[in-house]
């Protein structure tokens, strides 16, 4: 049941929208199979397989507007969804803001599926786990790493005839690799649309590496630094940015993106001319769905334009009282770089200080995105073009929007995926004056 | 970890999106009282464990869960969304051939978790091709068929939507009435309905309920370009709709009238102070960076107990079995042999997963274990971990101490956080003495911005509301405020706590960890600590 065809799919969603007697409905249909290894002390520790496909509905009388969702789908389970979502919509109260459901769309479908990685096996997972852990048993390490695939499809349809299907494929696979006295640690991550672009037993050498080159760490005094971080490490400043873009935050003066007295700096140079962000669904190195969640196409569009200000996201409510033309939510995010790898941009370095992988970032101050957070798994000291010495771990206070003002030089984009972030695609940034607040004792 | 899923959360239901993957079926609020049977959870239980075992499993347990959530979400003078979901479906989880396996599914038949657990044991028998060591499991004895429900007063599902929403309405409009530029509360109801059972011989149905009452007021001054927020200064509780009464004995007030809240919460009140305090912080004074002495009020403190205690003191960070994502631990075993000085002698921090009232209380773990309160650090010295079944026997305990959670049916359960709780001073002392000692301080309430190492070292936190304190006096507000601390220092420079009258909770509803992520809610209890000379750090920037 879980992976429906679009045919399948299609007759399920049109049956309940037949169904309903609201004003208007929107129904949704997403299933899939998650399958994910995990492993720690060189060891799988757990493994899983969850298959699930559930079905929402959306109903609206006037702006009363009720949501349900149901995992059955024979007729009466059908029927069932929309009476509960519309006896929910009969107790909520008008809601000025609501926004009827979209018109029919016409959607250009983007490259987001993968049978390789559909096709995955536990048995290929556990092989995967096995590519990581044996060569650190033979080097005396450790190897703690997850590895995560998921096969979904997604459709929708609305009472005004709109209709998507689209299936898609994901696969993450993390590593960290520790010295057995704990004073070493590396760390390597790939995130990919098709399994087989997975490379375990040459990515398990670069966290091999890092964990024995990053024991007898020295330590530096806190400061302001110039830095190389590595698409790793630059995905969670950035990333965390690109969540305050809302425009309608923005307009209420509640945002670093507010204008003082009033307004917001779209169309405003924020950031180092060279600073180019986008979103683009049919991107071929990070694809994502042709719709937002209000069934709105997406569309290549600048969100920073040679470092200004060029696009805002906009909610229908919102662009809708500020005369704005209805746009999409964005489905990923693109910076541009340039052409060097990490190592080049290392080797063209002075002095400074890489950084592999960034940790447990927050929020200070959203009036300037003052962002603290920590190094990980693997700091250098870089001199003269050269790795020098392992140094113990920083905590930063940095805001990604100075950080983009401080640009030396920006290496080659590649995809990645932040901790707490989805999937984007980022360069390894030099970066002067990164603000380095306090140590940490932590390996 | 404490997740960022509340931003996400919040924006997710705003605009009515329609995605149903992340808290399961919506359902009117009518049918949210009816539970499935329990002669049919044992039915499915039963199925699953002789499925198992005539796969070849050694052991086996069966999660059979109906998770309840119900959201009102307001700004303003709008309700935003209401939304109830419900997920309901089995977990089953095997040991075959020395190796964990597991699979879900939400087909609600015998025939459909029959065949999950045997996927789980062709899952288990995978992975035990390249285990090297067997799973060992802790001992504990079947309990039979026993239930267990948190001691709700009032049952926050069953009071009319309309009763919800005026109350936020309420609140809205009186921070408004207050000079809020802009409003949000949220009302956001928990009750996971949980039938275990296992080869053991247990069979275990248990009723969880859990409340949270967030609430965010911001100030913009335009002219400047100023914005400040300050959000609502309630706890997520283990506790029914009575947690919303607001009683007088429930409140906590300084002498500058700051008022924090105990067993119960005035939500219209604090939505004053709130919108009052958001205009205070537009104006205050920027912190002058350097040593301070810190008193920190428990619905601070909570979060800094959770971050540098609660984690680094869970068994699987130890060992490193989260090493690629939260962590590992600075509170290594040969700490705990070698009685390391966690703090000072008068830090006595403990965890409690049977605590009334408390977020992580329930009657068994999520793998049958009876819970119970234990010591983590006595008189100031490291004397324990929290552990689950599995991993026991690594540090020569014969029994769980019953720490093993799984977010949902489809999750796995592992070892995650009890509540655990700094013990009050036991000598008789106020907040008001407490400052009245001060010389140089700073008073911080509410939780802000946190963040600390992957073992749990380096730690800074902001807060929500902030005083300068000079001579034994609380002075004005303060803003810009973080301070920057290493674990074992800070707890070492703790000088005073205010005895048990001043105890109370703070609550995260949204702790997040492992690999795939789970949530879960765990409480903090403290009573208002003081701590000596804490590095105090400046975080206003200009971004030109």
């Amino acid at each position: 049941m879980s992976i429906l065809t679009e045919a399948q799919a299609k007759a399920i969603l049109e049956k309940v929208i037949a169904f309903s007697t609201a004003d208007e409905a929107s129904a949704q249909l997403s299933g899939g199979i998650q399958g994910n290894v995990r492993f720690a002390r060189n060891d799988i520790s757990t493994t899983g397989i969850v298959d699930d496909t559930e079905l929402a509905v959306q109903v609206a009388f006037g702006k009363r507007v009720g949501i349900a969702t149901i995992n059955q789908f024979d007729d009466a389970s059908l029927e069932r969804v929309v009476r509960r979502a519309e006896d929910l919509a009969k107790l909520a109260p008008e809601n000025p803001e609501f926004m009827p459901a979209v018109g029919k769309q016409t959607y250009r479908a983007t490259d987001t599926f993968s049978e390789a990685t559909a096709a995955l096996t536990a048995e290929a997972r556990a092989r995967i786990a096995e590519a990581s852990i044996a060569p650190c048993r033979d080097r005396k390490l450790i190897a703690a790493g997850f590895l995560e695939d998921g096969n979904t499809f997604f459709a929708h349809a609305n009472s005004n005839g709109n209709f998507g299907y689209q299936r898609s494929t994901i696969a993450d696979y993390t590593c960290t690799v520790r010295t057995e006295d704990g004073r070493g640690s590396g760390w390597v991550g790939s995130n990919v649309k098709d399994v087989t672009e997975f490379d375990t037993a040459t990515d398990i050498q670069i966290a091999m590496r890092k964990a024995a080159a990053s024991a007898d760490a020295q330590a530096l005094e806190p400061g302001k630094y110039t830095v190389i971080l590595e698409p790793a490490a630059g995905a969670g400043l950035v990333s965390f940015m690109m969540g305050y873009f809302d425009a309608r935050s923005a307009d209420e003066g509640r945002s670093f993106l507010s204008k003082q007295g009033g307004g917001n700096k779209l169309g405003e140079q924020i950031m180092d001319p060279r600073v180019n962000i986008y979103t683009d669904p049919w991107h071929p190195e990070v694809p994502a769905m042709p719709w937002d969640s209000d069934g709105l196409p997406r569309e290549r569009a600048m969100i920073i334009d040679s470092g200004k200000v060029a696009n805002l996201e906009y909610s229908r409510y919102w662009a809708s009282k500020q005369g704005k033309p209805e746009t999409a939510g964005w489905g990923n995010i693109i910076m541009d770089g340039g052409t060097k790898s990490t190592a080049e941009l290392i080797a063209g370095t002075e002095r400074g200080i890489l950084v592999t992988r960034t940790w447990y970032i927050r929020m200070v101050d959203p009036q300037t995105v003052l962002l603290t957070g920590l190094t990980r798994d693997g700091t250098f000291y870089i001199e003269d073009g050269q790795l020098r010495y392992p140094i113990k771990n920083f905590r930063f206070n940095e805001s990604p929007v100075i950080m983009l003002n401080n640009i030396e030089e920006l290496g080659r984009s590649v995809r990645v995926k932040a901790d707490e972030g989805g999937s984007m695609l980022l360069p390894p940034m030099k970066i002067r004056d990164f603000t380095f607040t306090s140590l940490s004792d932590a390996v | 970890m404490d997740r960022r899923d509340f931003l996400a959360l919040s924006t997710f239901f705003t605009g009515a999106a329609l995605s149903p993957s992340i808290f399961g079926k919506a359902i009117a609020a009518s049918q949210l009282q009816d539970g499935i049977e329990l002669a049919v959870k044992k039915r499915l239980a039963d199925a699953a464990l002789a499925a198992a075992t005539a796969a070849g499993a050694s052991y086996c347990d069966v999660r059979v869960g109906r998770y309840l959530r119900q959201f009102v979400i307001t700004r303003e003078r709008n309700v935003e969304n209401i939304v109830n979901t419900e997920s309901t479906g089995t977990g089953v989880r095997v040991i075959a051939d020395g190796s964990w396996g597991f699979a879900a599914t939400n087909g609600m038949t015998e025939d459909a978790v029959a065949d999950a657990a045997r996927q789980a044991t062709a899952i288990a028998k995978a992975n035990a091709r390249t285990q090297t060591a067997p799973v060992q499991l802790a001992p504990t004895p079947g309990v039979g068929e026993v239930s267990w429900r948190t001691p709700i007063k009032k049952n926050a599902m069953e009071v009319p939507i309309a009763d919800k929403v005026d109350l936020l309405m309420s609140v809205n409009d009186a921070a408004l009435g207050a000079g809020a530029s802009y409003v949000n509360s949220l009302l956001f109801l928990v009750n996971e309905q949980k039938y275990f059972a296992s080869t053991d011989g247990s069979y275990i149905d248990q009723d969880v309920h859990r409340i949270w009452a967030p609430l965010s007021v911001t100030a913009v001054d335009t002219s400047t370009g100023k914005f400040r927020s300050r959000d609502g200064l309630s706890a997520p509780m283990g506790l029914g709709y009575e947690y919303l009464d607001g009683k007088p004995e429930d409140k906590f007030v300084l002498s500058n009238g700051h008022t924090t809240y105990g067993n119960s919460y005035d939500m219209k009140e604090d939505a004053i102070a709130a919108a009052n305090d958001a205009q205070a912080k537009l104006k205050a004074p920027s912190v002058k960076p350097g040593k301070y002495d810190l008193v920190l009020d428990p619905d601070h403190l909570g979060l800094t107990i959770h971050e540098s205690v609660g984690h680094p003191l869970e068994l699987d960070r130890v060992l490193g079995y989260e090493a690629n994502y939260a962590g590992t631990s600075f509170a290594t075993l040969d700490k705990r042999d070698a009685a390391f000085k966690y703090g000072s002698e008068i830090v006595n921090l403990f965890a409690d997963k049977t605590q009334v009232g408390s977020l992580g209380a329930v009657g068994y773990d999520d793998e049958g274990v009876q819970t119970k309160r234990w010591d983590l650090v006595k008189d100031g010295t490291l004397v324990d971990y929290q552990t689950i079944r599995d991993q026991a026997h690594i540090v020569g305990k014969d029994a769980s101490d019953g720490c093993c959670y799984a977010d949902s049916w489809s999750s796995v359960q592992f070892q995650r956080m009890a509540n655990v709780s700094l013990a009050p001073g036991k000598t008789k002392l106020s907040p008001a003495d407490m400052i009245a000692g001060v010389e140089n301080g700073v008073y911080i309430s509410g939780r802000g911005s946190f963040s600390i190492d992957q073992q749990r070292y380096n730690a800074q936190f902001g807060g929500t509301v902030f005083y300068e304190i000079k001579n034994g006096k609380l002075g004005p507000m303060i803003e810009d405020v973080a301070y920057q601390m290493r674990t074992p220092e800070f707890w070492g420079a703790c000088s005073a706590i205010c005895d048990e009258s001043d105890y109370r909770m703070f609550g995260s509803f949204f702790d997040g960890k492992g690999q795939p992520s789970q949530v879960s809610a765990v409480s903090h209890g403290s009573s208002t600590t003081r701590f000596d000379g804490i590095n105090v750090i400046n975080t206003a920037r200009s971004l030109g």
